[in-house]
């Protein structure tokens, strides 16, 4: 582990903490992706997630994901919520017998000693309504907070896993908090630097968390959200449909456009959440719409060439 | 005699599952082995968070050698028929078969023995099947070498059928199966885990961070010594005992005294190996949360004890915390971590309470006018309405002011919608009550909130407070009449409504507090105030009796499960429902008493048996002369002295009992009864009903349906049993 005093010691600094992530799963073999250019509520919706855990093929993945949700905002002035937050995303597949000593010897790599802190696997099954997903696995904690997602995918986009991928989600902020001892996520060392140099997590996102709880509760713009969420779907169903080879349904050659789609549809039916335009009602409908696509982009990948074996 | 050690070591199990993955693991396991001829001394099941384990215990060595007879033709039988029992007895020739005699002649008989097999190949046998079927509420897949794959089977071009070929909790890692006497080396049965590359084997592990490397063990004593050096209790009890008594001693330490929570002190027991007990301590400043809500926040997120002072009987502001590390540093981190969160979780609880008081519950209601109760009952707000309006008209009848019952019942459920109910729906009622006397709302309305959702189940307090059972006697008849006018019942085990518990609450409520609920007219009224049900149902369909009296009868049931268990005879309940217009309870059940009373004296049984004996009489004369006869006696027709004297004693009777019954004196009723068994025993030993004058006879028939009637006024005698 790295001299404490190094700006880049997880316990210093945020993107220290990331880095230590990134170089302990590499060194696992997993290949380091970079955060998907799109908007999105968690990690999962990454298509090296989403996609990548459907079909035969072994596939070791680490990236950080920005995720957005827009109903946990709050203006700048909780010291815990965030509308746009870091998950630090690992999908193994086939998951590994050692997936949990992995998993604690990770948390080692960020200063997390398995004989100094209490670690449990708390049950916790997992469902994304939208994604047409389950698993089981637990949320971990560390002495009573918990600290990831651990997750054996069973079904995505309906469609069941075979084999089954293993999901780590961690919390960045908050076990940066943790380790860095610090009470208000705002409050976060950034880049491990003291006196002028020191650059904190508020720094960085504060302006942003207010700019955006103000958009997402008040003003962004409904009709147009609206209109995007029927584009998306539309554009989605229309790239399915259009992406079969020679027009048999044997082969998909659009299946990554076609998902950007139902991301995008994902996203912006959260926005019409948190503006609390959608009815509790119609909230289920459009829950079930997005699955819909999910479950056809699915479809489609196990017809690709990623998604074949 | 051999034992048989069985461990399944996995990752970590839900905590609400253990216990009865314990249970049905020895259930099928024993099951199994006796259904193969294998009787066993005693067995005993364990779990921790990563392995259930089994412990049989003198088993024999070998199954015992079966013997099976199979009787075939007569001696001289056609050939066909020797051929046909030839094969089916799995003989080669006939000279393979016995004859043997009885009175019908000589008959040929194969007899095959089956010898026993050695127990450890019925062992290797059942148990994977075992494992293939356990019943977990929710098993899994995983991937990797040794992890059980998905087989996709095609049975027609274009449908998979997709078989999940072994599936556990969480992944399976390793079984133990170990067998033999307790003197020697017991041998391993190494089956193989089905669809998996696991075979049984004698090594385990022990606690994943205090322990490194596998353990062999040989049987129970062994395993269970070597798991604890390996810092496993492998007893789920005795990690309570011990999770219990240091708590204890630590509260102890500091002048404290611990808030027993068993259902937690069981789900802490199924989260840890090892458990190390250690105390924490939070800001004194968060004691003004309410106690229930810092229990609450405590319980349930973080899984800790609370404690309380002794001497005031309040929350003290430490907590106990049950860890599963001997930690290095000696548990400050650990300490400080959990304390860290609980400080985090109470100043949100502390927040929430903050807000929450900022609004007051008046306030709070009109949101409820967009919160569907239930699809075809309307909203929150329209179900608020018609129990302040029952509220309101049944404050009479429980003696409470109309406008206080109808304002409690208005604010009763505004809890529902505050942040702390929001976090924690198991303080509901009691916030609003806080909160209402935050407001300075009248005392008798505030405590409505907590109360009207009283009784909660069999040994919760009943509301007396007249306010209090006003709102909980509407708020359960509007449920229970709402479902019932949409055809929701309860139906064998399912009541998703907890209708059941509803209708016991309304029993009582009014047994408890002597209500004279008029159930009947009190149901009609709230039926009148639903939602008018657009979509009826078919006419062929439609009930024939009409939704309060199947409500009424549903109460009757429940009324009796609740007398039997207070030891009352049900046949009894029965033989009063049966009369007309029974819908108070609390008349209900005095004249059950008295009822049952009567029927202990001398007097009483007799009368039951001459009014039994002259309803059997009756019915089989009817049967035969296929007429009733409901009409009077004639009084002029009567002859015998004794028939004279019945015919007197009842109409006289009748005229007590029913004076009596105005005064609702039920013992007076039976007491006027009683004297009926004079007369009636006279006329069966004296007068013979079936005469031979035809007139007489059917005289003598309607005087004995006199007796039936008469003894109606205060029960059904033919529904009571002896």
């Amino acid at each position: 582990m790295s001299d404490k005093n190094d700006p880049l010691s997880p316990a210093r600094s945020f993107q220290g903490l990331i880095l230590a992530l990134q170089n302990f799963w590499a060194k696992q073999g997993c290949v380091i992706l970079q955060p998907y250019d799109m908007e999105m509520g968690a990690g999962t919706f990454h298509p090296a997630t989403t996609l990548r855990a459907l079909g035969p093929k072994p596939w070791n993945v680490a990236y950080v994901q920005p995720s957005r949700r827009p109903k946990d905002g709050r203006y700048g002035e909780n010291p815990n919520r965030l509308q746009h937050y870091y998950q630090y995303q690992v999908i193994l597949k086939p998951s590994p017998p050692n997936l949990q000593e992995l998993y604690l010897q990770s948390l080692a790599a960020i200063g997390i000693d398995a004989k100094v802190h209490d670690i449990r696997f708390a049950e916790d099954d997992w469902e994304s309504p939208t994604l047409g997903a389950w698993g089981l696995g637990w949320e971990c904690w560390c002495d009573g907070m918990e600290v990831s997602q651990f997750t054996y995918f069973q079904q995505v986009a309906g469609f069941e896993c075979a084999p089954v991928s293993g999901e780590l989600t961690y919390g960045l902020e908050r076990l940066a908090m943790y380790v860095q001892g610090v009470e208000n996520v705002y409050d976060l060392n950034f880049n491990g630097l003291e006196g002028d140099k020191k650059v904190t997590y508020g720094d960085v996102f504060l302006q942003a968390e207010k700019e955006y709880s103000k958009h997402n509760f008040e003003l962004a713009d409904t009709e147009m959200l609206f209109q995007q969420f029927k584009m998306a779907e539309s554009a989605c169903t229309k790239y399915l449909e259009a992406g079969w080879k020679d027009g048999s349904r044997e082969e998909h050659l659009m299946a990554l456009p076609a998902y950007d789609q139902c991301i995008k549809a994902s996203h912006v039916f959260n926005l019409l959440d948190s503006r609390g335009v959608i009815s509790v009602t119609e909230r289920q409908s459009y829950i079930l719409r997005v699955r819909e696509l999910a479950k056809a982009c699915g479809a489609a990948w196990l017809k690709t060439e990623g998604g074949r074996a | 005699m051999p034992d048989l050690l069985l461990e399944l070591f996995s990752e970590e199990i839900p905590a609400r599952m253990q216990r009865q993955a314990a249970e049905n693991l020895k259930k099928l396991v024993t099951d199994a082995l006796v259904n193969g001829g294998l009787v066993y001394e005693g067995a005993k099941a364990f779990v921790t968070p990563r392995r259930l384990a089994l412990s049989i215990h003198g088993l024999p060595a070998k199954q015992p050698d079966l013997k099976e007879e199979k009787k075939g033709p007569r001696v001289g039988a056609p050939d066909g028929a020797i051929q046909g029992f030839l094969k089916g007895a799995g003989l080669k020739s006939i000279s393979e078969a016995k004859v043997q005699h009885d009175k019908k002649g000589d008959f040929y008989i194969a007899i095959t023995e089956k010898k026993g097999r050695a127990t450890q190949e019925v062992i290797a046998e059942i148990i994977p099947g075992i494992l293939t079927d356990f019943p977990w509420p929710k098993s899994m897949r995983w991937g990797g070498a040794g992890g059980p794959t998905l087989r996709i089977t095609k049975t027609a071009p274009g449908i998979d059928v997709k078989v999940t070929e072994f599936s556990w909790v969480r992944p399976l890692h390793s079984v133990i199966c170990t067998f033999g006497p307790e003197t020697e080396e017991p041998a391993i049965i190494p089956f193989k885990v089905p669809y998996t590359n696991i075979v049984a084997s004698n090594s385990t592990r022990g606690h994943r961070v205090m322990s490194s490397g596998e353990i062999s063990v040989k049987r129970l004593d062994d395993y269970a010594k070597k798991l604890e050096a390996a810092r496993v209790v492998l007893d789920a009890d005795r990690r309570k005992e011990i999770i219990l008594s240091d708590a204890k001693n630590i509260a102890l330490a500091q002048g404290l005294e611990l808030v027993e929570d068993e259902a937690l002190l069981e789900e802490v027991a199924g989260l840890v190996e090892w458990p190390v007990v250690m105390i924490g301590e939070f800001e004194k400043e968060f004691l003004d949360i309410p106690a229930e809500v810092i229990r609450a926040t405590i319980r349930i997120n973080q899984k800790c004890f609370v404690l309380r002072d002794p001497k005031t009987g309040k929350l003290a502001n430490k907590f106990i915390l049950v860890s599963n590390l001997e930690a290095t540093d000696g548990g400050e981190a650990i300490k400080a971590g959990n304390a860290r969160v609980i400080r985090a979780r109470l100043s949100d609880a502390k927040f929430f309470w903050d807000t929450d008081r900022k609004t007051k519950l008046e306030a709070r209601l009109p949101k409820f006018e967009q919160i569907t109760f239930h699809e075809k009952l309307g909203t929150q707000a329209a179900r608020i309405e018609r129990i302040a309006r029952l509220a309101k008209e049944l404050a009479p009848i429980v003696k409470a002011d109309p406008a206080k019952a109808e304002k409690a019942a208005r604010l009763a459920k505004a809890d529902l919608l505050t942040e702390v109910v929001g976090e924690f729906p198991e303080v509901q009622g009691l916030m609003g009550k806080y909160y209402a006397l935050a407001e300075g709302i009248d005392k008798e309305i505030a405590e409505a909130s907590e109360e009207h959702y009283k009784p909660q189940g069999p040994n919760d307090r009943v509301p007396t407070a007249p306010v209090s059972v006003a709102v909980a006697l509407a708020d359960k008849i509007d449920t229970l009449t709402g479902f019932w006018a949409i055809d929701e019942k309860p139906t064998g085990s399912k009541d998703p409504y907890a209708l059941r518990r509803a209708a016991l609450g309304i029993i009582r409520i009014a047994l408890d507090n002597k209500l004279r609920l008029p159930l009947l007219t009190v149901f009609r009224k709230a039926l009148s105030a639903l939602p008018k049900m657009t979509d009826q149902k078919n006419v062929k369909d439609a009930p024939s009796i009409s939704p309060e009296e199947d409500l009424l009868g549903f109460f009757g049931d429940r009324l009796k499960v609740y007398l039997r268990d207070a030891g009352a005879r049900h046949d009894l309940v029965d033989a009063v429902f049966a009369l007309e217009g029974q819908d108070d309870l609390v008349l209900i059940v005095r004249r059950v008493e008295a009822l049952g009373k009567f029927l202990e004296t001398e007097d009483g049984k007799n009368l039951l048996a001459g009014t039994k004996r002259a309803a059997n009489i009756l019915s089989i004369e009817e049967k035969k002369d296929k007429k009733t006869y409901s009409s009077e006696p004639d009084a002029s027709k009567l002859t015998a002295p004794e028939e004279k004297a019945l015919a007197a004693a009842i109409k006289a009777a009748e005229g007590e009992v029913e004076a009596a019954l105005k005064k609702e004196d039920f013992g007076a009723a039976m007491h006027a009864m009683a004297k009926l068994r004079a007369p009636v025993d006279a006329f069966f030993d004296k007068v013979i009903v079936n005469a031979d004058d035809k007139a007489v006879r059917e005289n003598r028939l309607k005087l004995l349906n006199r007796i039936r009637e008469a003894t109606r006024h205060v029960a059904d005698f033919s529904r009571i049993e002896g």
